[in-house]
């Protein structure tokens, strides 16, 4: 199954933020299926958007050596619907990291207006706690990330590109 | 500055409402956070997130519920925390109360012990 809800990444500045886009089409079932006769992304899945940016900006900062889960969505308002055609804008920044997980601040602009406004917090799994095994399957998450843009925008908090992550090398992330 | 007993009940107060949705005048000293407040296992983590933000602190893992002491069959037998596990608890929480606890200290009772009064006298005890 397909679970991609952002479409690239535009900027990546390890431990301090992710931003991305989300295209909205009325090719996605999901748009004109959710609510009959007014086409609109579900804002359910505007913070599934924002908790992939989210994910990878905490998961990153850890060199993809934790497993990232989404554990609560604090808060989130939502102050227009996305229609179909709109671009959603999204910037995550990262808020705060401790031992057992994270928390983002996320926004979404579109149209150059404030579209939604969501605090996430993260956690991470521990082996034998949740789970018994990865959370992507081999190589997974390297080519989601690389088809996501993700490799030609992310760097480092000095600026530079990143380099190879061990952890995806392995491909068993 | 260190922050008055009132002063950190009220930043403790609006941490809770935050994080568990609960109205301010649930948020008593008395009330225990899993049972009167309806606490889960990741509301805790939120919990530390929002406290340490609150009073520039940091709480290490098992601080606040120390799991490494339930999980030692030293300090536990069928069930139950022996004597030693009571006193090794009350040790590395002074700011607890744990009295009503150590009169029938199962294990599995001790996640709906912590108070909205002991995490403020938690935080004073990270702040003085």
């Amino acid at each position: 199954m397909r679970w991609f809800w952002i479409d690239r990444f535009t900027e990546f500045v390890s431990g301090q933020c992710a931003k991305g886009l989300k295209n909205v089409t009325m090719d996605e079932e999901v748009v004109d299926g959710y609510w009959p006769d007014y086409p609109i992304l579900p804002s359910t899945l505007i913070i599934e958007g924002m908790a992939q940016l989210g994910g990878i900006l905490v998961a990153e900062h850890h060199q993809f050596d934790k497993q990232v889960v989404l554990a609560k969505v604090a808060k989130a308002s939502f102050l227009r619907p996305a229609r179909n055609g709109d671009q959603l804008r999204y910037t995550v920044t990262l808020d705060s990291v401790q031992d057992l997980g994270a928390t983002v601040n996320a926004v979404s602009y579109c149209d150059g207006e404030l579209q939604a406004e969501v605090d996430l917090m993260f956690a991470f799994l521990e082996e034998g706690r949740f789970t018994d095994g990865p959370l992507f399957g081999p190589g997974d998450l390297k080519t989601m990330l690389r088809m996501m843009n993700f490799f030609s925008v992310a760097v480092d908090s000095d600026g530079k590109a990143v380099g190879d992550y061990p952890a995806l090398r392995d491909e068993t992330q | 500055m260190s922050l008055s007993q009132d002063e950190i009940f009220e930043k403790v107060q609006e941490a809770l409402v935050d994080a568990l949705g609960v109205d301010d005048d649930e948020v008593t000293e008395e009330a225990t956070l899993v049972g009167d407040l309806g606490a889960e296992s990741i509301d805790f983590l939120d919990i530390v997130f929002k406290l340490e933000k609150a009073f520039s602190i940091q709480i290490p893992r098992d601080e606040l519920s120390p799991e490494d002491i339930l999980t030692d069959s030293n300090f536990v037998q069928d069930g139950t925390v022996t004597s030693e596990g009571v006193a090794e608890l009350k040790a590395r929480m002074p700011w607890a109360n744990l009295d009503a606890f150590a009169e029938n200290p199962r294990v599995q009772d001790f996640g709906n012990i912590l108070t909205v009064g002991d995490l403020v006298r938690y935080v004073m005890s990270k702040t003085e």
